[in-house]
């Protein structure tokens, strides 16, 4: 089997993931942004999982793990964003800089 | 109940205020009722274990080390964790837990400014920890260490909770506070004279061979001869030093009236009743076996100061004007009547050393929490404002006027046995001893009973008889309430009971103070 | 595993030390006499407790408690004078301790039924009896009614576990409980600090004496290595050299405690002030408590006075106090107004006869005058308070012309004061009679000190009758100068006078050589009975009767035609009559004036006050001096090692820390973008690293 295309793709997709995270400006998007990366990093495992054709299908499950942990993320960093919105009237990532001391 | 007698019931009594402390810590400062109650059943389990101890001691051996525990502590300097008790630790053991349980009780509706029980009652709890193992600990560096936790939350009570009026202490160019003075003059005289302690316990444990803190195997190296000569004339130098300023002993007694006035009323109570016990108690349980021929060389010295503090005290006392400072300077006297019966190195003298330490606890303790009622109701100790307060308060003055008498060595109560005992003690010291100057300090205490009567009687008149100055007329002073009644009661009751039936602590102590003897001088 | 009761239950009784042994139901008496001094203790509770809710206030109590002192007392005295014995219990209190080659120090409390002692409890409950009777009436809507009587049945309780100690321990605790009690009493109205420096002064005083009991039991009972008399007295008997050797000392000390509690110069100032106290305390303390335990201890410890190498040196002490208290307090009695204080001189100068008798050996005229006194001055004291009573003033200035209004008071006082005076037959002149006999028989051969005594003595017998003659026609004679009417005092008032007068007039009667001789017997079943050696009592002595009769009928007729004619103005007449003597007796002979100037005032002043200077300034200076010279050096070790030196290389660093800091910081922007950037920029260069270098 040949995994390049999918490699190809993947890499493709987080190239965009790391574009939209550095560039845009609207948290949200960043967000999906991330969603995208992750989306590149589960095609490699399942690309690679089915390669090796192992018998207790890791990269199969490591995807399904990747993919739980992102809804989980994308929760937490959502209801963040809905609070810095309401409490700033924006989700404008450069305006937050309260992490400078 | 074989584990208890094992060696855990000690440690329950000595720990489960420590317990209470972490356990208090851990309540919100707001729910005050809460805070309060678990201090109190903290206390009150201490104290039932005590009295548990003193049920199971085996009173026909009181001169051996009961209920021990010898556990591997820190192996790298030897030091073991090593508690237990014998007739002289026994009577004091159950005075510091029932005088922490009193205190608390009196506390219940008494909190010095700034109010904050629950930091109050920790420093009680940690305080009693510290004063119980004193009592039980049987390794120099556990000793050490007990003794040294007192001091701590004593600093902090009189620091915070005391006395703030202003002073100017001679030699000082400003005003300072009266509790910052007296803390930081408390905290420095005690160590300072705990430094040398240490240096005399270190010194020791390098003597001996082998190494070792335990204080049964020392006192036996001692009796070998293994510490004689020079080196051992300093380290009891050093021991005294330490031993001496708690006593207090004249001439290092002056951070005591200071601490005593500017210290909250619990804080003078346990003060007087117990703190001022592990310098005496240090001596007899310390210095006296373990350095029987230093302690003989040094025992005119301390003689001598004995009768100085006793004459000095009562003197100082005739020239105070300040209620609770003239019980502080009482107390100088009193205990050098404790360190005189000490000096005789007899049976008799340490005898009326323990029972003296006894009753002191209990009749100053009382005197103090008196005194402290006094100054809640008319906001001044000045004894000059003071008057009439048999009538203007007489369930508090009639109590005042008992422990008065017990306080100036009335037969029948509790105070008479200490003195009278010591100043018997003293005609017949140890052989060896000069006769001469015991017999002479034997005489001078005497007259320094009389000076004592004179004081107090003194003060009695002018505070509690006579008309009450127009100042108190129609002030709503209330008599002693319940928690009072609640904490003075059984004190009372102690003093009776003492009195009437000094068996009671004699019962415990003769059997070990005369091994003591027997072993250390060969009386 | 001992248990804890068996330590804290009574030891078994240690020894039941028998003469003879009286056995049956004068047995089960004898066994049961700890309750005489127990149970006015117990009741003495009682009354602080309870005494307010009962229907008399408690006075039930302490009148219940003398009443069954009384009988009891008499009980065992008529057991006693039937078929004498001697009996000694002793109760184990606590152990103190080894005394090398004695055995064990042991505290006890016993209680001993003998002749002495119960002849001090008959008194004690007889006139206690009476007086509480009296105190009644005399203290009747008192502001501190029960608590009066809980301190008077302290104070007769306290006089009953002294008289009943067999230890000399025992004695301490019951010779300072009677103190404490006299404190109380004498300072009952304590409102006014007169009355509070009054209390103050008796109990000094007698602290002080205090000292010398003190002194005396500890190096007697360390010595003999057992508090009980008898062990002691065991040791004279024995001849223990131990003892004789220190016996001076312990003789000596003995008597400076007895001087302090039975009023001896120069510790006599503290009675006449005592009369601050209500009367009936007077009463009782001059009567049958407090004074008397001196002359009683005297007598507990005659045989080691007595025995050669022992106490008998100090017996010429004894006697020459004795015998100058006699005659020099008596003649204070003269120029006093106070009727009080004139009975409290003359109290001091019949305890100086007590004394002197002791001194001179006569065992039996000591205590024989004791027994007396105890009624006819109780009677005395009594009836000057139902004057008190009635005049509302201790003044005789205020009073005369008495005897009408007041009757039974008259009657009874005139018996008192012939008693005390000595006219035949009443009790004082048969007790007076065996101290002069006793001191003219000399028989412990002192010579020329006995022959100053006999005269100061003799004297003293004028004395006596001139001032009592003096009081009584002040008191009852001539014109009334008080204010408003005066009346007869109340029923339960008068009775206890009656009483008690009838008892002056017979109490004497039970000691007539040759007649009767009861009270010789009573006091001859003890152990270690001093009247088994050459001392028997004096039989009657003519010559001295009869001149002693002469001087008290001589100051009577004196007296008499002195103050009868004109009773109205004679007080003033005492200053012109002795001119060099006056001043000196007004002013008691300067010993307050001494006392106070030399010795108190001292004291609690400068010197005090110079003890009090030393502690804050000296001492207390030295450690603040430490404390201050610390603070100084920390300044320069602060301002120049410190902070200069050490302090430099650390800010050094500190500002080279910050430095860089400040510089580094501006690469931090907050910017989440910039970080993830930076992020995978380092992640693109590691991978090229690796790529290059892997």
């Amino acid at each position: 089997m040949i995994v390049n295309q999918f490699l190809v793709l993947a890499a493709l997709l987080f190239s965009l993931g790391i574009y939209g995270v550095l560039v845009r400006r609207n948290a949200v998007l960043v967000l999906l942004s991330v969603e995208l990366m992750l989306t590149a990093v589960n095609i490699n495992l399942v690309a690679f999982g089915s390669m090796l054709q192992e018998s207790v299908l890791t990269g199969q499950i490591f995807a399904l793990f990747v993919i739980t942990v992102a809804a989980a993320e994308v929760g937490i960093g959502l209801a963040i964003v809905v609070l810095i919105f309401r409490n700033r009237s924006s989700s404008n990532i450069d305006e937050l800089d309260l992490m400078k001391w | 109940m074989s584990w208890f007698e094992t060696g855990w019931g000690l440690s329950l009594t000595v720990f489960l205020p420590l317990v209470g402390a972490f356990v208090v810590m851990a309540i919100p400062k707001a729910r005050e009722r809460l805070v309060k109650s678990t201090a109190l059943a903290f206390a009150l389990a201490s104290f039932g274990t005590s009295v548990a101890v003193t049920v199971l001691f085996d009173f026909g051996g009181a001169e051996k080390f009961q209920m021990g525990t010898d556990l591997t502590w820190i192996p790298a300097i030897g030091s073991r964790f090593h508690v237990g008790i014998d007739g002289i630790s026994l009577p004091l053991l159950v005075l510091s837990t029932l005088i922490t349980v009193l205190s608390i009780v009196y506390s219940w509706n008494h909190w010095p400014e700034p109010h904050n029980p629950k930091a109050f009652l920790v420093l009680i709890l940690l305080l009693a920890t510290g004063m119980a193992g004193t009592f039980v600990a049987l390794d120099l560096i556990l000793f050490f260490i007990f003794f040294e936790l007192v001091l701590l939350p004593m600093y902090f009570m009189i620091g915070i909770w005391g006395d703030r009026t202003m002073i100017r202490p001679p030699g000082f160019k400003r005003e300072v506070e009266t509790r910052l003075y007296a803390a930081i003059k408390f905290f420095l005289f005690t160590l300072f004279g705990s430094a040398f302690m240490l240096l005399g316990f270190l010194a020791l444990y390098f003597k001996a061979d082998p190494h070792t803190f335990d204080m049964i195997a020392l006192a036996e190296a001692g009796r070998a001869g293994v510490f004689a000569g020079a080196f051992g004339g300093w380290v009891f130098a050093a021991l005294f030093l330490g031993f001496a300023v708690k006593v207090p002993m004249w001439p290092l007694h002056t951070w005591l009236p200071d601490a005593h006035t500017a210290a909250p009323t619990v804080g003078s109570v346990l003060l007087a009743a117990i703190l001022l016990k592990l310098g005496s108690y240090g001596f007899i349980r310390i210095s006296l076996p373990i350095l029987p021929e230093q302690a003989q060389d040094w025992a005119p010295v301390i003689a001598i100061l004995a009768v100085v503090a006793i004459i000095y005290g009562s003197l100082a006392c005739l020239a105070q004007t300040d209620m609770k400072r003239l019980i502080a300077f009482s107390s100088v006297g009193h205990m050098g009547f404790v360190m005189l019966g000490i000096a005789t190195l007899t049976d008799i003298g340490i005898n009326a050393a323990v029972i003296g330490m006894v009753a002191h606890g209990v009749i100053t303790g009382l005197l103090f929490f008196l005194a402290g009622s006094m100054q809640h109701r008319y906001h001044t100790r000045e004894i000059a404002r003071l008057g009439g307060n048999q009538k203007l308060l007489p369930i508090l003055g009639g109590i005042l006027a008992f422990t008065v008498m017990a306080s100036l060595g009335l037969p029948g109560l509790a105070g008479f046995w200490g003195e009278f005992m010591a100043l018997l003690g003293s005609f017949n010291p140890l052989e060896g001893l000069s006769l001469g100057l015991f017999r002479t300090a034997m005489v001078i205490g005497a007259i320094g009973t009389v000076l004592t009567a004179g004081y107090l009687l003194w003060m009695l008149q002018r505070v509690n008889l006579g008309e009450p100055p127009d100042e108190w007329t129609g002030k709503d002073l209330h008599d002693a309430d319940g928690f009072e009644l609640a904490a003075w009661s059984p004190l009372v009751l102690a003093i009776l009971a003492i009195g009437v039936f000094p068996r009671i602590v004699f019962g415990a102590t003769d059997d070990a103070v005369v091994n003591l003897v027997k072993s250390a001088f060969g009386g | 595993m001992q248990a804890l009761n068996t330590v804290l239950a009574y030891a078994e009784e240690a020894a039941h030390h028998l003469e003879t042994d009286p056995g049956g139901f004068v047995g089960v008496m004898v066994d049961w006499a700890w309750l005489i001094p127990v149970v006015p203790l117990v009741l003495m509770f009682a009354i602080v407790f309870f005494g307010k809710r009962l229907p008399l206030k408690g006075w039930e109590l302490a009148e219940g408690s003398m009443a069954f002192v009384a009988i009891y007392g008499v009980a065992l005295l008529i057991a006693n004078w039937i078929e004498p014995f001697t009996v000694e219990h002793h109760v184990e209190i606590a152990r103190i301790g080894v005394l090398p080659g004695l055995g064990d120090l042991v505290i006890e409390w016993g209680w001993v039924v003998d002749g002495l002692s119960i002849m001090m409890y008959t008194v004690v409950g007889v006139v206690g009896f009476f007086v509480f009777t009296y105190a009644k009436g005399y203290m009747e809507g008192d502001v501190r009614f029960t608590f009066f009587f809980a301190s008077f049945t302290l104070f007769a309780g306290g006089m009953l576990v002294l008289v009943s100690s067999a230890n000399m321990m025992q004695l301490i605790v019951g010779w300072e409980l009677v103190g404490v009690a006299s404190y109380l009493l004498i300072g009952h109205w304590w409102e006014d600090h007169a009355n509070n420096a009054a209390a103050i002064k008796a109990f000094i005083t007698n602290k002080i004496a205090d000292v010398g009991l003190f002194v005396g039991v500890i190096i007697a009972g360390i010595t003999v290595g057992s508090f009980r008399f008898t062990d002691v007295l065991d040791a004279v008997e024995a001849g223990d050299s131990a003892l004789a050797r220190v016996g001076f000392w312990v003789g000596l000390a003995m008597f400076v405690g007895a001087m302090g509690k039975s009023a001896q110069m120069p510790f006599h100032v503290w009675l006449p002030d005592a009369m601050a106290g209500p009367t009936p305390v007077s009463s009782l303390m001059h009567a049958a408590t407090m004074v008397t335990a001196g002359v009683y201890l005297l007598g507990r410890m005659f045989p080691f006075y007595q025995a050669e190498g022992f106490g008998d040196d100090v017996k010429l002490w004894i006697i020459l106090i004795g015998g100058f208290t006699l005659f020099f307090t008596g003649l204070l009695a003269l120029v006093q107004d106070d009727i009080k204080k004139v009975l409290a001189y003359s109290t001091l100068s019949q305890l100086g006869y007590m004394t002197a008798a002791m001194g001179a050996g006569a065992y039996t005229a000591g205590l024989f005058h004791l027994f007396t006194h105890a009624f006819f001055k109780g009677l005395l004291f009594l009836a000057a308070g139902s004057v008190i009573h009635g005049v509302h003033s201790n003044n005789m200035s205020d009073m005369g012309g008495l005897r009408k209004s007041m009757p039974t008071t008259y009657w009874t006082f005139l018996i008192g004061s012939l008693a005390l005076a000595g006219v035949f037959p009443l009790a004082g002149f048969w007790s007076k009679d065996e101290i002069l006999a006793s001191v003219k028989a000399d028989a412990f051969g002192l010579g020329s000190a006995a022959d100053l005594v006999l005269v100061l003595a003799i004297l003293g017998a004028f004395v006596t009758a001139f001032y009592m003659a003096r009081t009584v026609y002040l008191t009852f004679f001539g014109e009334y100068k008080g204010e408003g009417h005066p009346h007869e005092s109340p029923r339960v008032m008068t009775y206890p006078l009656i009483g008690l007068a009838v008892l002056s007039a017979v109490a004497g009667w039970v000691l007539i050589p040759g007649v009767s001789e009861g009270f010789t017997h009573w006091l001859e079943a003890r152990l270690h009975n001093p009247l088994d050696g050459p001392l028997h009592f004096e039989s009657i002595d003519w010559a001295v009767a009869g001149i002693g009769t002469l001087m008290a009928l001589l100051g009577i007729a004196a007296g008499t035609r002195l103050w009868y004619r004109d009773a109205p103005t004679q007080l003033e007449r005492d200053r012109f009559r002795i001119p060099v003597l006056y001043p000196l007796l007004e002013h008691k002979y300067y010993f307050d004036d001494v006392y106070m100037n030399g010795i108190v005032k001292p004291t609690a002043g400068p010197i005090a006050r110079a003890t009090n200077w030393s502690n804050n300034v000296i001492i207390d200076g030295v450690v603040n001096f430490f404390g201050a010279t610390a603070r100084f050096l920390s300044r320069y070790v602060y301002g120049w090692a410190d902070q200069r030196g050490i302090d430099l290389a650390i800010n050094a660093a500190a500002a080279a820390a910050g430095e860089t800091g400040s510089v580094v910081r501006r690469v931090q922007t907050g910017k989440v973008q910039q970080y993830a950037g930076a992020l995978f920029v380092g992640a693109i260069l590691l991978v090229i690293g690796f790529l290059i270098f892997g």
